[in-house]
């Protein structure tokens, strides 16, 4: 154990006078770093799973500030939004840096938090008493997608469009309210200036408010019962005389220090993607969006970006509208019960049985190739392997209380397993 | 089974897709063009081609000229003399003085602006499309027609140079049994002022013209690029042995 707590006690009493010592009486700045940051221990066995978490919010902070930075020079208008864009990309100073940062930085923040998001599926994280940890985390990845749909308008872009056209009209879907809850949420009778003033005011206000408070929530969750680890077993069963888990480190400056080479890889990623592939192949900036909107032309192919396709397959597998819309909701409803729906004694996948490990691949290759499908054209051979895979992606859920249950565990150790 | 689900299906997606109207693929594969945008002498070229044939009825309206100038090593007097034809000052952007609702008279459409054509259809498609005008007597008001774009409204304008090219057709019998035209190769009826060899790089020079134009700071962001990474490079070494350094007691 090579931190010691008196270490940490960062020294409430400390430096009574001066500046410092007059902030201190008047914000408990040191009780909250001590609470959150350098008196906060978290499990020494974490893997490198365990740095998609603060990836995450890395890639918070780029888009916060990368927007900012575009606000100032785009214009909410359908007659000038386009125009502003390529203003930005090529007359701002830095601006198409700032753009490339922003659109590359969406994509990545997505992929950071599906692994985030494995990860707690690999080690049980959602397990009791972590319930509401995954609930937050759920609704921080629903407002993402909130967040990245209306977003995904702002360029005015030809995908833009018939994009926002495509997932607002399903919401006709529904039956009664449908047609009036469509013209209420485009504000119009199509998609128009109107449509993306308020999808620019949800883009920029709204949602990273929301966004910004659910992760605090998320965090402070955390905080309050203490982070899983790949052997999922409690830390806090096992404390010293001081009263600090056994098998804990602080956070700052152990975890830090190893976030920090992960967050300069990102980075690397980052920086290829931005500087070399900007558009990733039609991944991250689809080729059919440096066309401007047209009301009158509808593209070819109307596909939605990488990270929504997986249930943007599921909605095209069920052959009825309403149903569709249905299934995709359900597939994202379905995350929120894991917590109830794993009945297994153990957390992580290290002492779990075959059944759940089998039950995860299948998962894991059901999203993948739901994501792939969802990018394809619908023809009759893809449909029908949307079908197989969304009925294997549900089925992940549906059976979970019976094959977690029914599975040969392992016991996990005591104490996690750890060799410096 | 499979019949009536295809049906459902595509019930459902006019459904979600209100009013969908699928333009046709191009009929001919397209053919790599081989661009250089680090190339100046390239882009000149490209750039003389396009502001001479190309830009009366297509404008370029995100770039200006003083961009112009700084993209393809001119100075402003260069391209004042040699490219700026319109007249303006060197912050004008280019371009066209057709006004868009009389040429959706002349040309059933207006003339679509080029910045981004190379981005939006790739450089490939740009290629091939200026490769593939051919003789069609009778096709709109031009009598040329174009492979990758039937029906085009444009005029075969480069023919000048590459001279007019005819298609011809072969039979083919499809999976179906039915016997079909198919395209088979151009053949050039009236030589132009290029040779063919000339001519591809003509198109390929006004290609590499248009992808600059669609992003002119491509070059400039891959330079930085390889500063940054080699940045990151560095500061990853010194982060890694940090974190070494700082786990290495940790039991």
């Amino acid at each position: 154990m090579g931190a010691s707590a008196d270490k940490n006690a960062t020294g409430v009493g400390r430096g009574e006078g001066g500046l410092s010592g007059w902030f201190r009486k008047r914000f408990p700045w040191d009780q909250l770093m001590e609470d959150h940051v350098t008196g906060y221990y978290a499990p020494k066995n974490f893997n490198w799973f365990y740095v998609f978490g603060s990836l995450a919010l890395l890639a918070l902070v780029i888009q916060i500030v990368t927007g900012i930075f575009l606000t100032m020079s785009y214009k909410p208008s359908a007659a000038e939004a386009f125009n502003s864009v390529e203003y930005i990309m090529r007359d701002v100073e830095w601006g198409w840096l700032i753009r490339y940062m922003h659109s590359t930085g969406a994509s990545l923040f997505f992929a950071v938090v599906y692994i985030h998001m494995f990860r707690a599926l690999l080690y049980g994280s959602y397990q009791k008493p972590r319930e509401l940890i995954w609930i937050f985390g759920m609704l921080i990845y629903l407002c993402m997608s909130a967040e990245a749909f209306f977003g995904y308008l702002l360029p005015w872009g030809q995908m833009s469009y018939w994009g926002a056209q495509v997932i607002v009209s399903l919401f006709g879907a529904l039956p009664v309210i449908g047609e009036p809850l469509v013209e209420w949420i485009r504000g119009d009778y199509f998609i128009s200036d109107v449509t993306l003033n308020r999808f620019f005011a949800l883009h920029v206000i709204a949602l990273p408010l929301v966004l910004v408070g659910l992760v605090v929530a998320h965090i402070l969750a955390l905080h309050e019962v203490g982070s899983n680890n790949p052997d999922g077993v409690e830390i806090k069963k096992h404390k010293g005389p001081d009263g600090r888990p056994l098998d804990g480190i602080p956070f700052h400056p152990y975890h830090t220090a190893k976030d920090v080479p992960a967050w300069v890889i990102f980075a690397m990623v980052f920086a290829l993607i931005v500087f070399f592939a900007p558009e990733m192949g039609g991944f991250f900036l689809e080729y059919a969006n440096f066309e401007p909107a047209n009301p009158l032309k509808t593209p070819d192919h109307i596909a939605p970006v990488w990270y929504f396709t997986p249930f943007y397959a599921i909605l095209r597998a069920v052959p009825d509208k309403l149903g569709g819309v249905l299934a995709m909701g359900a597939a994202m409803f379905a995350l929120f019960l894991l917590p109830w729906l794993d009945r297994s004694p153990v957390r992580s996948i290290r002492y779990k049985g075959p059944l759940f490990k089998i039950a995860l691949t299948v998962f894991v290759v059901s999203f993948v190739m739901l994501g792939w499908l969802g990018l394809q054209p619908a023809t009759t051979t893809y449909t029908i392997l949307a079908r197989v895979f969304s009925v294997l992606y549900f089925a992940f859920f549906l059976l979970m209380p019976i094959y977690s249950k029914l599975d040969k565990t392992k016991t996990p150790p005591d104490r996690i397993t750890y060799h410096g | 089974m499979a019949r009536r689900f295809l049906i459902a299906l595509v019930a459902f997606l006019s459904l979600a897709v209100p009013g969908v109207v699928s333009a046709a693929d191009p009929t001919v594969p397209l053919q790599s063009s081989g661009v250089d945008v680090s190339n100046q002498a390239s882009l000149q070229r490209g750039a003389k081609l396009y502001m001479n044939y190309c830009a009366a009825c297509h404008s370029l309206q995100y770039v200006r000229y003083n961009t112009l100038a700084e993209g393809l090593g001119l100075t402003i007097d260069q391209v004042a003399e040699n490219l700026q034809f319109a007249g303006g000052t060197q912050h004008d952007q280019i371009r066209i003085a057709m006004p868009a609702d009389a040429a959706a008279t002349w040309f059933g459409l207006p003339p679509p602006d080029l910045s981004l054509i190379a981005r939006s259809r790739g450089t490939d498609y740009v290629y091939t499309f200026l490769k593939s005008f051919y003789a069609d007597p009778g096709q709109g008001a031009t009598g040329a027609n174009n492979l990758v774009l039937a029906g085009t409204a444009m005029p075969h304008v480069l023919w000048p140079l590459q001279g007019i090219q005819e298609a011809v057709y072969r039979q083919e019998t499809g999976p179906d049994g039915a016997s079909r035209q198919v395209f088979d190769r151009f053949e050039l009826a009236v030589p132009g002022s290029m040779s063919p060899d000339e001519f591809d790089r003509a198109a390929r020079d006004i290609t590499a013209f248009l992808s600059w134009a669609a992003e002119p700071m491509q070059l400039e962001r891959q330079r930085l690029g390889i500063i940054v990474l080699l940045f990151l490079l560095v500061l990853f070494t010194f982060s890694w042995l940090y974190y070494k350094e700082l786990w290495k007691d940790v039991k």
